[in-house]
């Protein structure tokens, strides 16, 4: 939440990545091997460089606020309190009888060793299962990569002087 | 960063070890947590490891931008060509069966193939999104601040 | 309530509050970016804390493990935080685009810039 409240954009950056690590951590202890490698490599190292890349590009503090903004808060805690109520519904952590559980996922356990001969059930299904998925997935990295290509191949034109320099107040 | 002499031993140690992990990740995919996407973003940010402490042009004389737009393509379309390859011989779209003979070396190829093409798109796609900021800043006449260190 | 039993939900939810509280309430367009993937790394600690069972282990086939936790889950993550990656190099892209072409990324700024009022507040034509 520090991350919203500082105004030094470097800090919200580096904070952001400590949030990242610390997530992957998470991912680790909740027995996902691979989001968590994927998490830290991706929301630690890549997204943070490229909020750091940007900020050597635009003005590194942003502006001052002045008053809390109140109806954006008064939306967030009745979303809060609606989805806190929502998630009472919702089984409980960790339980095998889990309806989750219980009508695809066992199958995949089972069959992926007889299925696919690869011991990483993670792997077999994202290649092997729902090789599609995975497809549709890479034609949108590359998809991304045109859309920044397309953004920033353009030069950009030389400013004289910045106008926003006198707003400080 | 160049003339900072711990970063650039730091960095002459860590950067092969981080590509040579990369690979291992990629091909390890099937016995270990892994596979096409963490090995791509792993290998990219080696590079931009390199880039960081040697700067963009140094960079860009061991992987040029071509590379990148040629590789990223080849990438999706290594995975389009396996599908195409599954319906050639006889099965689904990405269907591996028909590969090859034991049916689990079949799906264990077409795995690592797959895998493989969605490295080497990812790895090459992130590299040229940093290229494109990376450049934007050398362009571009305004207004500097210092945020390139992690 | 059985609110110990929740924990998890608990927790993914003020998250997820305080990176939409980024989104909607602050100005700056890469406080805004940085809010999202807060939020998407929410969902991601929502979807991988639901896929947990208590005893089991990582979905890797090995000996000397009976439970395994699910593995729907992850593959599905897998993907959303690629595809989250992919968003974000594209938002900052149109951010330093914005940038260039209007001066600022505050949104106060950029208002005032689009509908331009009696002084002149934007340089580029």
């Amino acid at each position: 939440m520090a991350v919203i409240v500082v105004r030094d954009l470097f800090s919200a950056a580096m904070l952001f990545a400590i949030y990242s690590l610390l997530s992957a951590a998470l991912f680790v202890v909740l027995d996902a091997g691979d989001v968590a490698l994927t998490e830290a490599a991706v929301g630690a190292g890549i997204s943070t460089i490229l909020i750091l890349a940007v900020l050597t590009l635009t003005r590194r503090f942003e502006h001052p606020v002045k008053t809390l903004h109140w109806p954006a808060l008064s939306v967030v805690t009745i979303t809060g309190i609606c989805l806190l109520w929502a998630v009472s519904d919702l089984p409980e952590f960790g339980n095998p009888q889990n309806p989750v559980h219980q009508h695809v996922a066992p199958y995949y356990i089972e069959q992926s060793y007889p299925d696919m001969g690869v011991p990483n059930m993670v792997a077999a299904v994202l290649a092997g299962y729902r090789a599609f998925d995975t497809f549709g997935e890479v034609i949108v990295i590359f998809t991304a990569g045109l859309a920044v290509f397309s953004l920033l191949s353009v030069r950009p034109k030389k400013r004289a002087e910045e106008p926003d320099e006198e707003r400080e107040s | 960063m160049r003339d900072n002499g711990i970063l650039r031993v730091i960095a002459r140690f860590l950067i092969p070890l981080i590509m040579l992990f990369a690979l291992y990740i990629q091909f390890h995919g099937d016995y270990s947590p892994g596979g096409g996407f963490q090995a791509g973003v792993m290998f990219a940010a080696a590079w931009i490891l390199f880039v960081l402490i040697y700067g963009l042009p140094a960079g860009l004389a061991v992987i040029p931008e071509r590379a990148m737009f040629v590789l990223s393509a080849a990438g999706a379309l290594l995975y389009a060509f396996i599908g195409l390859l599954g319906v050639a011989l006889g099965g689904k779209f990405l269907d591996y069966a028909p590969l090859l003979e034991d049916p689990h070396s079949a799906q264990q190829a077409g795995i690592i193939l797959v895998e493989f093409g969605v490295g080497v798109t990812v790895a090459s796609v992130i590299m040229l999104i940093f290229t494109m900021f990376a450049r934007r800043r050398g362009e571009f006449d305004g207004q500097g601040v210092r945020g390139d260190d992690d | 309530m059985d609110l110990l039993g929740h924990y998890n939900y608990w927790i993914v939810v003020i998250l997820m509050m305080a990176g939409f509280y980024a989104v909607i309430a602050r100005g700056n367009m890469v406080k805004k970016i940085i809010g999202l993937n807060i939020f998407q790394t929410s969902v991601f600690i929502l979807f991988i804390s639901a896929g947990k069972i208590i005893g089991g282990s990582t979905p890797i086939l090995r000996k000397g493990v009976e439970v395994y936790s699910n593995p729907l889950p992850h593959v599905l993550i897998l993907t959303a935080i690629v595809v989250g990656v992919a968003t974000t190099a594209v938002g900052l892209a149109l951010a330093v685009r914005i940038r260039e072409a209007y001066g600022s990324i505050e949104d106060d700024l950029l208002i005032e810039a689009l509908d331009p009022p009696q002084e002149p507040s934007e340089t580029e034509q």
